[in-house]
């Protein structure tokens, strides 16, 4: 094996068509950014599943630990007045 | 952790498969989930990229440009798909070296089908036709499993399979409306490539291991003998539309189950071949193991390049 470093991990985004967001698509190994941007129109569009690509090398991803979910998600779980069926309305109010 | 707790956690986390939620890689799981899923999953990945050898025989010698860009087309969706799983694979934890080591050790395995030959173009149609077919039905349950990454790698590989297997049975239709030597020459790629892909599907309920602990995380939802099944009762009706035979005396369908009865598979075959003694296990694994170490100056000069221009860059701003 070469005593070398090993190419980093980039994580691949791509926008399916002109009006939707860039979703992740996955992941794949390249030396560096042209290299993930080339290597991910080879690996996730080889049928025009693409027309914008982002690539971000993995380690720049700050990521939620799901074992804190409780305390990072459990506040909004109780806010039931952000919810516009909080609110008691008689049934002749149109249009609401 | 102390054992009360883990037992805990894993009850939850079985009662959370149990109800068709989603495994995602930074979510506990037990230690046995983590393992048997790096097992299946990098064992897939090695044998999509495995699978590119036998069919790249043909390349070069295709007999037409239109069924050359197709198998180009397919062997690069092979490479795609191994790059997809071996992915999806270290989100387990393990790296992609780690993952390479264990396929050019022979610590992993890969499916058994690619360690028999390719002797002729006949031979292309009968993978992209059965290979691919059997791939398909082990795959398909499989883009609803447990494990978030494997699931959605499987629903990627599932939309491309079948194109596969349509070229596949393309050459076949071709071959079998030739002259009579093209449709013996696809007779003879059948006779070949049926008992392996029966044996694609995995040992018998009764043999398979694996079986009751991976129905229940849902890496598998259908046994290998109904899958088996139903490769036989789909494939059995192409092969007489392609007017071939297919090489089982006792094949015959059965009235009562509405399903094809079928003869004795010869297991010491298979295990002959998934222990290293198949026709083609050392000639796929030298090819394998060159690939790699031919290209390591190819990996180290791209790596240095990108170090020398980020360099450059830092240069700059300062």
């Amino acid at each position: 094996m070469s005593n070398k470093k090993n190419w980093p991990l980039w994580e691949v985004f791509v926008r399916s068509k002109n009006g939707l967001e860039h979703r992740h698509f996955g992941s794949l190994h390249a030396a560096d950014a042209e290299m993930a941007l080339e290597n991910a129109r080879d690996v996730y569009t080889r049928r025009n599943e693409g027309v914008s690509i982002w690539v971000v090398e993995s380690k720049h991803i700050t990521a939620s630990n799901p074992e804190h979910n409780g305390e990072l998600f459990e506040p909004a779980q109780d806010k039931v007045y952000r919810h516009p069926t909080f609110y008691d309305l008689p049934d002749d109010v149109k249009h609401m | 952790m102390s054992e009360e707790q883990i037992k805990n956690l894993e009850e939850q986390f079985e009662a959370r498969i149990a109800r068709d939620e989603k495994i995602e890689p930074k979510d506990w799981m037990p230690e046995k989930y983590r393992q048997t899923h790096i097992r299946q999953i990098s064992q897939h990945a090695h044998s999509e990229i495995v699978g590119m050898l036998p069919e790249g025989n043909w390349i070069t010698r295709a007999p037409s440009l239109r069924r050359k860009v197709a198998l180009l087309a397919k062997v690069q969706d092979e490479a795609g798909h191994g790059l997809y799983l071996y992915s999806a694979c270290e989100t387990l934890g393990i790296s992609r070296d780690e993952l390479y080591e264990q396929l050019h050790s022979g610590k992993a395995k890969y499916s058994s089908i690619f360690n028999y030959p390719t002797v002729t173009w006949a031979d292309i149609g009968a993978i992209g036709w059965l290979v691919d077919g059997a791939a398909i039905i082990n795959q398909v349950p499989l883009c609803s499993t447990s494990f978030g990454p494997y699931a959605r790698a499987m629903v990627r590989v599932c939309k491309e399979e079948s194109f596969h297997q349509r070229q596949g049975y393309e050459i076949m239709l071709k071959l079998c409306n030739g002259t009579p030597e093209q449709k013996e020459m696809a007779q003879d790629a059948l006779n070949r490539w049926w008992w392996p892909s029966l044996m694609m599907l995995g040992p018998t309920d009764d043999m398979s291991v694996h079986t009751e602990q991976s129905m229940k995380w849902k890496l598998k939802r259908k046994t290998n003998d109904e899958l088996r099944q139903q490769f036989i009762d789909q494939t059995v009706p192409q092969a007489d539309i392609l007017g071939l035979t297919i090489p089982d005396s006792d094949l015959k369908w059965n009235e009562e189950r509405q399903s094809y009865d079928f003869g004795e598979i010869d297991w010491d075959e298979f295990w002959q071949v998934v222990k290293g003694h198949g026709p083609m296990n050392n000639a796929r694994m030298k090819a394998r193991v060159g690939a790699w170490e031919r290209g390591e100056w190819v990996r180290d000069a791209a790596m240095a390049h990108a170090e020398k221009q980020q360099e450059r860059k830092n240069k700059q701003v300062v």
